[in-house]
């Protein structure tokens, strides 16, 4: 029997479960020992010329070994963005600010101690002058520069844009019996892994440096590494412990991580960083931040003819991977619809904010979120049926790529069919039915029932030829393998899986397979792990690799078996070739291996992305007098091909709706108007704990995909994908017999008692 | 986030701490479960330069009944306040109070006495003892003395507590049976409250509707005078200045006093 | 100043600075590091351990006032190597990922059942009110308590 598609149990828990996992802060090595302590000195202010900088009198603190500031580092390049040559190079983030500080947060100056516990005594003695500058909060100032310029020499604070505003074709609606057209907010999240960043740092006799960084990917995490230290690729060794989550804003690597590498080549002595909550509140990339324009528009019957997407984005204070959230929010306007008419543009801006980066999703939510709020405000619009009017407008089942107006190849679809599973296990007839009954009845409590439907991209690589990635299989002598993957696991479950995946193929039980990732000299080349595309790219390269394994070897037994190759047989549960119809005459693969090294290295190269989807129903009850909403249900089907562990897929489904669910009624970064952080703590960011959401509902379906032999698409991000529009569109419902029709995100008491207020008031809401 | 550095002197019994604090003066903090105070030290909002830990002071906890009265004693931890039966049968509102605050974790340490002596405006205990009018114990180099709920809440994160003085026991009435109610308006189950309420028969406070716990003075006095509890809840915010913050303006927390206020004089709890 | 108190059952004294936390007491003293800290201001109970069989959050509490007081950390949940049935029931049903909270996770967990051993899932939801998870969405969290107090019933 398969072990594909069984429920294997982690065989990385029982480590985490009794002595915990060993992260950055937890590694204990020999390089390390003496390692000094940095603590970084961070701008109170969102804009402002640093006077002067003086860590004189923090020099003198006890156990105080060194401190540095802007001009110690003034020869290292800054952070480059991504795609340098899209953004003006000038707004690059320098590893510690020297001129201007453009957010709170923004490392000005480090302490470097004996002990972790006298860095924040010392760093209270850095004493840093500034003038402040007007701050730029608001992505609409920052767009139209009318409160100032964060890079003057720029001359705008527009960084980059996404199609022509200017051409966006009047004559879109014409024709159409119903438009409806809003701003909308996606808000500012935090990203917020439990363990926040750290870096330790050592560099050895032979002058290569060996960092341990909590990241996504060593291998990119190197890249841009050796880019701010400007030192080349291969005199940097990343080592990967464990990570405590990621969620996208641990790739690559930030300011602060080259600083503490700086730091220890400085001081020639080994140093290590870990931050505090505050920090990293502050100081790790936020997500989303997206103001959008929907516009929709169609006929009286339900059918949506055009849609347009006008998208600001806010950067934060540097051009980083946020700035580029639009390309990906773009490609999936249209979502899984049949719109014959859709247009989409952008416009990033810097702020005086914390840089934004990608936040699990990373600009597919931000679509989805428009194009499911725009089908519900036509469907309130035309006094229809939500779930009528999308199940009218999906495109039909497709098994042959679709390419859509936006330039995305769909793989395969069945939109219609996720749509009806979830309706269906949501018994959404019935709640109709419930529903009417309390607004009949005029109860204080008000049902809710919010609908998604989504496709989003999943496995979508840079590289030239095709998104690709590697791995190596090797058989021992003592009948055991070890598994080299270019993946990056931070909770996903890779050590078990892609020993199932070898073990399927080789008959080497999970238990007896090691699986290895992060180290940059073990295993120089990967893509690491975002974007959903581990399992799609990386488990499918260990399953081709496990097989050309196993031609390799069926060579070598044929040999030693005197036989012909075809001849053979592989058994899986001895783990060995046999003659076929002979079993006496059988060879195992650690016999093979004990004469000669059994070991491949393959590539994996995709035809191109996969493209998920599903459909999520939010079940919610609104206190009409408090404005509070309590989440009841949440209904999913994702499909994302097969499904090779069920749990660990549920196990990512239900962290992924817990995430979206929190955006739509919970989680928002805020700043006041002069750009001071008023969420810079877990007392204060509304973290999701779990009496805020219920036990998930999830419903099966698995359309596999041709792109890969395993059939598989990226499941990771499907939660914050389908859940956030899902919940946001059932609180409204719940209030919409009383006149709202939108309340913006997140929807908290306060918004959704003033949306009524004003409804009642008569004021669109 | 680490304190900056301090002394530490555990204090042996109540007269051992008052000659602690009378040693060190204003220089000093007592700490029992460090609930309110460690976490102001790790902000640097607090930098004593002594603590005085109670924590171990065995005559400072536990909870009796004394006549028509509860005594509990000031570092008893909130679970055991929650969790008492005598507190359960005879001071209901206070048993559900304890109950709310913070989580498990908090509550196996925080302390009444640290709670009520912290005065945080938007916290549980504060506000029931204000509706139960209770009085706190309190303990100085002059000898004892006892401060009513209304009187001991000075202001913002301020009480009537000299600083070499300490709190020792809180004193509240037995209100058996069921005219108490309680809501604490949260967006999630551990935060402090949005704004609320807790009522004890006719007697009404108020949560994070002003620098101190407060009394629905306009909403009793109209229930005295036979209004309904609707009419009487409309009254709720009558003077109330509420700050604004991130979850609330003062217009939104003032509607959610009276709506609060009319479920909690319907005896609902949440 | 000199402390003495039981950690994981062994007696330890140690001198300490008044001012240290529990959680790096026992991190950078004691190299107990499976519990974490994951913030600053008592609310994520990654650092959650048992005092005197209780749960509290060592982050805010000083390693001197642990003076006299029997500690427990998820090293020494596990008797003898045979994990704790909330560890086990935790593997069983998927309810970690990262498992960047899972200790402190784990130590509330095997509080709340010391106090309530038949909790509702509602209790177990409020049990954890102050242990936060972002990997999970607390779906399997809760489900392994439960299974947990079915399995120590049993």
């Amino acid at each position: 029997m398969s072990i594909l598609g069984t429920r294997v149990l982690r065989t990385e828990d029982p480590g985490f479960l009794t002595t915990g996992g060993v992260y950055t802060d937890d590694v204990v090595d020999d390089r390390l020992d003496g390692a000094g302590h940095v603590f970084f000195v961070r701008s109170p202010i969102a804009h402002a010329r640093i006077r002067s900088v003086d860590v004189s009198a923090a020099l003198e603190a006890p156990g105080v070994i060194a401190a540095f500031t802007g001009d110690d580092l003034a020869d290292l390049p800054p952070l480059a963005p991504p795609m340098p040559d899209m953004v003006d190079g000038r707004m690059a983030q320098p590893l510690l600010a020297r001129d201007v500080v453009r957010y709170v947060g923004e490392p000005v100056a480090v302490v470097v101690t004996e002990d972790p516990y006298q860095g924040e005594d010392a760093a209270e003695l850095v004493d840093a002058d500034y003038d402040p500058l007007p701050a730029v909060v608001d992505p609409a100032d920052a767009a139209d520069g009318s409160r100032g310029l964060l890079f003057p020499e720029a001359g705008t604070n527009v960084t980059v844009t996404f199609g022509d505003a200017a051409a966006l074709r009047p004559d879109l609606f014409d024709g159409c019996e119903v438009v409806v057209s809003r701003t909308i907010v996606n808000q500012r999240v935090a990203p917020a892994p439990m363990e926040t960043r750290a870096a330790a740092a050592a560099w050895g006799e032979d002058g290569r440096l060996t960092a341990w960084i909590p990241n996504q990917g060593a291998q990119d995490t190197r890249g841009a590494l050796a880019e701010m230290l400007a030192i080349d690729s291969s005199s940097l060794r990343i080592i990967t412990p464990d990570v405590g989550g990621a969620f996208g804003a641990k790739f690559g690597a930030d300011p602060e991580h080259a600083v503490v590498c700086w730091v220890a080549r400085q001081l020639r002595r080994p140093a290590r960083w870990a931050e505090t909550r505050n920090e990293n509140l502050i100081g790790m990339t936020h997500g989303r931040a997206q103001r959008q324009v929907i516009t929709i528009g169609g006929r009286r019957d339900g059918t949506v003819t055009a849609y347009r997407l006008e998208i600001l984005q806010d950067s934060g204070a540097y051009p980083r991977f946020g700035a580029f959230l639009p390309m990906l929010t773009i490609l999936m306007a249209p979502g899984p619809y049949a719109i014959s008419r859709a247009e989409a543009v952008a416009r990033s801006v810097v702020t005086n904010t914390t840089p934004v980066g990608a936040y699990r999703g990373a600009g597919r939510p931000e679509a989805t979120a428009a194009i499911e709020r725009a089908m519900d405000l036509f469907a309130a619009e035309i006094g229809q049926d939500p779930g009528e009017v999308r199940r009218k407008n999906l495109l039909p089942r497709f098994s042959e790529p679709h390419r859509t107006a936006f330039g995305a190849l769909y793989d395969s679809g069945d939109y219609v069919a996720a749509l009806d599973a979830a309706l269906g296990a949501a018994g959404y007839s019935g709640l109709r039915e419930e529903q009417v009954k309390r607004r009949a009845a005029g109860d204080v409590i008000q049902l809710g029932i919010g609908l998604a439907s989504y496709v989003e991209i999943t496995g979508a690589g840079a590289e030239a030829g095709g998104p690709r990635e590697n791995a190596s299989v090797e058989v021992h002598p003592d009948g055991s393998a070890t598994i080299l993957t270019g993946t990056s696991p931070h909770g996903q479950g890779h050590a078990t899986v892609w020993a199932m995946l070898a073990s399927e193929e080789l008959g080497i039980p999970v238990d007896r397979i090691t699986v290895k990732w992060g180290d940059t000299d073990l295993i120089p080349e990967g893509g690491g792990t975002g974007g959903s595309r581990s399992l799609q790219q990386g488990g499918v390269a260990v399953q081709q690799a496990s097989r050309e394994l196993l031609g390799m070897a069926r060579e070598r037994a044929a040999a030693v078996l005197e036989a012909n190759p075809a001849d053979l047989v592989f058994e899986p549960e001895r783990s060995a070739f046999e003659v076929a119809g002979d079993p006496e005459a059988a060879v195992p693969l650690a016999t093979l291996a004990a004469a000669e090294r059994l070991v491949v290295r393959t590539v994996f190269i995709a035809p191109g992305a996969t493209f998920p989807f599903g459909a999520h129903v939010a079940v919610v009850e609104v206190d009409t007098e408090t404005g509070k909403a309590v989440l009841r249900r949440v209904v999913t089907v994702d499909d994302a091909g097969t499904v090779i562990n069920p749990l660990l897929a549920e196990g990512q489904r239900h962290g992924g709706i817990a995430q979206g669910a929190a955006q739509a009624f919970l989680e928002e970064v805020i700043y006041d108007a002069d750009g001071n952080p008023l969420t810079a703590s877990f007392a204060d960011y509304p973290f999701l704990s779990a009496t805020e959401v219920p036990s998930f509902e999830l419903a099966d379906m698995a359309t596999p995909t041709s792109y890969n032999p395993l059939g598989v698409k990226g499941i990771g991000e499907a939660g914050t994908i389908g859940a956030t529009p899902a919940v946001q569109n059932a609180i409204i419902d719940a209030v919409a017999h009383l006149g709202v029709r939108h309340v913006d995100m997140p929807a908290s008491p306060q918004r959704v008692w003033q949306a009524i207020q004003e409804a009642a008031a008569g004021k669109d809401a | 986030m680490i304190p900056a550095p301090f002394e530490y002197e555990a204090a042996e019994s109540a007269a051992h701490a008052l000659d602690l604090l009378a040693r060190h003066g204003e220089d000093a903090k007592l700490m029992a479960g460090g609930h309110s105070l460690l976490p102001m030290m790790k902000l640097r909002l607090a930098v004593p330069a002594v603590v005085i830990d109670i924590g171990r002071v065995g005559e400072l906890a536990g909870i009796r009944a004394d006549g028509d009265d509860l005594v509990i004693g000031a570092t008893t931890c909130h679970a055991d306040v929650a969790a008492s039966a005598l507190v359960q049968s005879q001071t209901p509102l206070l048993a559900y109070a304890a109950a709310q605050v913070g989580d498990p974790q908090i509550r196996h340490r925080g302390t009444i006495g640290g709670s009520l002596a912290h005065a945080d405006p938007a916290a549980d205990l504060p506000m029931a003892l204000v509706a139960l009018g209770g009085v706190v114990e309190i303990s100085g180099p002059g000898g004892t003395r006892t401060v009513g709920a209304d009187d001991f809440f000075a202001g913002f994160f301020e009480t009537s507590l000299e600083p070499d003085e300490l709190l020792t026991a809180v004193r509240v009435p037995r209100c058996p049976g069921p005219d108490w109610g309680y809501q604490k308006f949260v967006r999630r189950a551990n935060d402090w409250a949005i704004v609320g309420v807790a009522a004890a028969g006719h007697r009404i406070a108020l949560a994070n509707m002003g620098p101190v716990p407060v009394r629905a003075r306009a909403a009793e006095r109209a229930l005295a005078e036979g209004a309904s509890v609707a009419d009487a809840a409309g009254l709720a915010a009558e003077g109330t200045d509420p700050a604004e913050d991130i979850h609330a303006d003062r217009a939104y927390r003032q509607h959610l006093a009276r709506v609060l206020t009319r479920r909690a004089l319907e005896h609902q709890t949440g | 100043m000199q402390i003495e108190l039981t950690v994981n059952g062994a007696p330890r004294s140690d001198d300490v600075e008044p001012r240290l936390l529990l959680v790096h007491y026992l991190r950078q003293r004691c190299g107990l590091r499976a519990a974490n800290v994951g913030c600053d201001t008592t609310s994520c109970g990654a650092c959650t351990v048992l005092v005197n069989g209780r749960s509290v959050k060592s982050c805010t509490m000083l390693a001197v006032q642990a003076a006299g007081q029997e500690i427990t950390t998820a090293e020494g949940l596990a008797a003898g190597g045979e994990m704790h049935p909330v560890q086990q029931a935790f593997r069983q049903e998927h309810g970690l990922q990262c498992g960047f909270c899972t200790p402190g996770m784990v130590m509330a967990a095997a509080g709340l059942l010391a106090e309530n051993p038949h909790p509702t899932e509602a209790e177990v939801r409020e049990g954890l009110e102050g242990n936060f998870c972002r990997c999970t969405g607390y779906h399997n969290i809760v489900r392994a308590v439960l299974a947990a107090a079915e399995s120590m019933s049993a």
